[in-house]
């Protein structure tokens, strides 16, 4: 019987010293398939990386043949949905953790926004274009871009802030609570400060969703060439993945070269926004835990 | 008299917390308010398109050739292809992005967390368009034919993996939050009682985070079936009923994209039938939702 | 101090991407371009522009020396401003993409924008007046005719180029040397009973074929499936689709026994991938085994050669000059892009016959008018 318990507990501590790496599988799969496709798009590319890239207007010729509509369309268009995304999804969350009761007012809300997320983007962009362009008047312009593409992150931003409210250990809320605290109160000050580094963790994935969407922007906008900036919210524009799904599905190598160095550039500018927003999120959890 | 003034703070508060309320109520309405005019869209225009089809034969039939000639109006070859590449997908993304959470969240040093994180997250940045061409141009010729020869240039394996890898930070990241928020206590007193590292994490904080471990993974799922792009790309537009995942299929969302930014004019049934399937998705969808949240709502623990 | 770090990293941030765009003001490298264009504009007047645009490093001079020759009767400006919105075919886009950015080189105040919802997409908003030009793979459908006249839009149908659809199989394929438009209608109908290459032709050998062509969402499969099978959109449905030619490339490249059809455009890169397979139209007597070239497809020799259209506004285009100036700038050089990005271009005496036409205010006729064959260079080999 001894020998038994000897061999199970000899198996768990083997199974204990494993786990850590057969977990590590898990990152390794990850990180594994951003290097692959990190080489892949930089080899193919690499040598078409030029300031024309990112300065010029769109052209026939590969040689001068830059980004520059697409991406200030898409500075704009996920800049300003974000904006709407963001604000808006904090509330919801706020909504249906704390200011709401057990009712089936909020079940039916929280059922719904699961709902939303698994509505496919390119509904979005034809619904979108609908009642957004044509119903409200707004045109193919970048607000109906951006409304679209902030309903389109709605749900998993809202989700993100919801699992993140909740971390927020009960004891803190009740204890407010008990001192005479309104919910308000309670919101502004015990949980957001908490829930703010995961809330960031929801919104960087919303907009990192938002930047690589082509087509509900196809369906809204459905513009390629443009050659100048856009001055206001109403303007046509284009976005990145746009342009880059063209250049890609061109005969000439040149073009589908010039899309891998278009990639870099994208990829390049969701490292900037991922790592402002993680140096954020590490400074506010640190402020936290002093 | 200060009582005056804390009565009129106290009133104040109360109305800051009155007027907040209904401001994010109306805010979480916004989600249902879109909802519903997406399903009013889908539901009028499916209704034309039902006039001309029979339910029974979308629903049975095994031939989609809308946008041919001779047409079939069988949405199952579609929905098969979806669900194929989704469950292919979550077979990848649950185990390894609840395995990367756990390893984050319980194994990794600081240093190391602090270098994963952002890159697993990375991962769902990555515009979907990539992904597609990725596993087109690469995955399959270069990495899958090596093990399965016979794969086709568009393939439902590799757009299954793809999506996988997209939706993975998902379940990693939410899971990931959800098992650091399991208080310390429950760790520290399962050690005290002499536990190994193996059985702490397995049996006590893995249930502790596993409503938020279930959302996250429903959530992924959901978002697998809504994929588009990458099913477009790397799947193809060939729509067969069938399992050889070696082979090109059609989902419904690469369906709907191919008509959305097609050919077809507005009012005709190839039109409509985008509606449909649209339609047909959100249903799918929210039935299994419907069921994802029962479960989740029976096995949430708050401590 | 916590807040002072995060603003640098920030700065840094904005700066990096600022810095991209503050370094756009200014022109890049050192090349001096030169363009001159002929505008013929009335009644014997001739209007001549050049621009020569000096780059050097970061500096960009920009001289600009008009003459204005005037015979004849009025003087137009050339002084254009306003915006064209053009909308239609990704196929077309590439070529309306290098008319309108050479166009905006020459009047930079005038705005093009192209999109690409699609040919039915774009007619879709053409035929209520929203875009002014729609890029167009096929002609414009009884359908979409009769809204435009409802709606009281006229419009004007160029032909533009021509795009010619190659057939192609593997590189390793040793047996298929030549097919006719028949072998290809038994192949590619509907419920097609042909599943190997010898029920096609007993002498082939018996392995399945794997094919591949565009989803039946795309223009080139709607010209292929009237063509060849002889009914709109009548194609079997067991092919690996595509939207984008270059996934056809590289799917034909890498299967044995695959045979499919794209345009013509995408060859040329893919020469040493793949092979091409001379068509034969054999409800032609005499015809030959022919592979497309510039000159079997535009004197529409190649049986497989579909023309590439814009459709233009009519109303639009006799009141806004900047539209008309445009058009008429597309046509002339249309021989120039059409041949910049890939396709076939039409005969040089069509464009310079049908520019002539639209400036005169003809406006029909310009597609029968592409359809004539101007040989003048003898047999097509």
């Amino acid at each position: 019987m001894g020998d038994q318990v000897l061999r199970r507990r000899r198996v768990k501590i083997i199974m204990d010293k494993a786990l850590p790496i057969l977990l590590s599988i898990g990152v390794f799969i990850g990180v594994a398939t951003v290097a692959a496709l990190l080489i892949d798009v930089v080899l193919g590319g690499w040598h078409r990386l030029s300031p024309e890239l990112v300065m010029n207007y769109p052209s026939a010729r590969p040689t001068e043949a830059g980004m520059r509509s697409a991406i200030l369309g898409t500075i704009y268009t996920v800049g300003l949905a974000a904006v709407i995304c963001i604000p808006l999804s904090i509330a919801t969350a706020f909504y249906l953790t704390e200011f709401s009761g057990t009712g089936r007012l909020p079940s039916i809300l929280r059922y719904n926004i699961a709902n939303l997320a698994g509505v496919p983007s390119i509904i979005f962009g034809v619904v979108g274009l609908g009642f957004l362009v044509y119903g409200l008047g707004l045109g193919r312009s970048i607000i109906a871009g951006a409304f679209t593409l902030a309903i389109l992150t709605l749900p998993l931003v809202t989700v993100t802030c919801i699992e993140a409210i909740k971390t927020v250990p009960d004891d803190l809320r009740f204890g407010a609570y008990a001192l005479g605290a309104t919910k308000l109160q309670v919101a502004r000050r015990i949980l957001l400060p908490r829930a703010l580094p995961m809330m960031l963790t929801g919104g960087i994935l919303g907009v990192s969703r938002a930047i690589g969407e082509a087509a509900p922007i196809l369906v809204i906008s459905g513009l390629l060439f443009i050659r100048e900036d856009p001055a206001s919210l109403f303007d046509r524009f284009t976005v990145m993945p746009l342009q880059l799904f063209n250049w890609i599905s061109r005969p000439q190598m040149a073009f589908r070269e010039l899309a891998s160095a278009g990639i870099i550039v994208l990829l390049l500018i969701l490292l900037a926004l991922n790592a402002t927003a993680i140096i954020l999120r590490h400074k506010l959890t640190k402020r936290l835990t002093e | 008299m200060m009582t005056e003034d804390v009565i009129r703070s106290l009133r104040r508060r109360r109305l800051y917390n009155k007027v907040f309320s209904l401001l994010f109520m109306a805010s979480a309405l916004v989600a249902t308010i879109t909802l519903v005019v997406i399903y009013s869209t889908l539901i009028y225009e499916s209704a034309g398109f039902f006039q001309h089809v029979s339910i029974v034969e979308f629903l049975t039939s095994p031939k989609w050739t809308v946008l041919f000639d001779e047409k079939h109006f069988g949405v199952l070859p579609i929905f098969n292809a979806t669900l194929l590449t989704s469950v292919i997908a979550i077979a990848l993304a649950a185990p390894a992005g609840l395995a990367a959470a756990i390893f984050l969240s319980e194994y990794a040093s600081l240093r190391i967390r602090s270098v994963i994180k952002p890159v697993i997250e990375t991962l769902s940045g990555i515009p979907t368009v990539v992904y597609g061409y990725f596993a087109l141009y690469f995955l399959t010729p270069e990495f899958l034919r090596l093990v399965v020869p016979d794969l086709g240039i568009h393939n439902a394996l590799a757009t299954g993996l793809m999506i996988g890898v997209l939706i993975l930070p998902i379940v990693a990241s939410i899971s990931d939050d959800a098992l650091l928020a399991v208080p310390s206590d429950l760790r520290l007193g399962a050690y005290a009682l002499g536990a190994r590292k193996i059985d702490v994490t397995l049996r006590i904080v893995v249930p502790a985070a596993l409503s938020g471990i279930t959302a996250s993974i429903i959530l992924a799922f959901a978002r697998a079936m809504g994929e588009t792009m990458i099913a477009a790309i790397a799947g193809g537009f060939r729509p067969i009923l069938t399992i050889d995942v070696k082979q090109s299929m059609e989902t419904m969302t690469a369906f709907i994209a191919q008509v959305a930014t097609g050919d077809a004019p507005q009012g005709t049934i190839e039109y409509q039938s985008l509606f449909a399937v649209g339609l047909f998705l959100l249903l799918t969808t929210a039935v299994l939702n419907f069921v994802g949240l029962r479960v989740v709502k029976r096995w949430a623990i708050r401590y | 101090m916590k807040i002072a770090n995060l603003l640098v990293v920030v700065a840094l941030v904005v700066g990096l991407v600022g810095g991209f765009f503050a370094g756009s003001l200014t022109g890049t490298g050192g090349a001096a371009a030169t363009a001159t264009t002929t505008v013929t504009v009335g009644a014997g007047a001739t209007v001549t522009s050049t621009t020569t645009v000096v780059q050097q490093n970061t500096v960009t001079t920009t001289v600009v020396s008009t003459t204005t020759t005037t015979v004849g009767m009025q003087e137009k400006p050339i002084e254009l401003s306003g915006s064209i919105t053009i909308d239609g075919s990704s196929t077309v886009y590439p070529i309306t993409e290098a008319a309108a950015e050479d166009f905006m080189k020459l009047y930079p105040k005038v705005s093009v924008t192209v999109g690409i919802s699609g040919t039915g997409g774009g007619f879709k908003r053409f035929i209520i007046g929203e875009t002014d030009i729609n890029d167009a793979s096929r002609p414009i459908l009884k359908t979409e005719a009769e809204t435009a006249t409802k709606n009281g839009i006229k419009w004007i149908e160029v032909p533009v180029a021509i795009d010619g659809l190659v057939v192609v199989v593997n590189r390793a394929n040793t047996w298929v040397d030549c097919i006719t438009i028949s072998e290809l209608k038994e192949l590619w109908k509907p419920d097609s009973t042909i599943r190997t290459w010898r029920d096609l032709r007993p002498q082939w050998p018996a392995e399945p074929i794997v094919l591949y062509g565009p989803g039946p969402d795309s223009g080139t499969f709607d010209y292929f499936t009237e063509r060849v099978v002889g009914k709109l959109k009548a194609s079997r449905t067991d092919y690996v689709a595509s939207e984008d030619d270059n996934v056809l490339v590289a799917g034909v490249e890498g299967e044995r026994n695959a045979l499919g059809y794209f345009g013509y455009a995408y060859y040329p890169e893919a020469k040493d991938k793949i092979k091409i397979v001379p068509v034969r139209d054999d409800a032609v007597q005499g015809a030959q085994c022919l592979i497309p070239t510039d000159e079997t497809v535009s004197t529409y020799v190649y049986p497989l050669s579909r023309p590439l259209f814009i459709y233009v506004n009519e109303q639009a285009y006799k009141t806004r000059p900047e539209l008309k100036a445009f058009v008429i700038h597309y046509v002339k050089n249309g021989a120039t892009f059409a041949s910049k990005v890939a396709y076939t271009p039409l005969p040089e005496k069509y464009y310079a016959t049908a520019a002539l036409l639209l400036e005169a205010g003809i406006y029909g006729g310009l597609y029968q008018l592409s359809q004539i064959a101007w040989r003048d260079a003898g047999p097509p080999q």
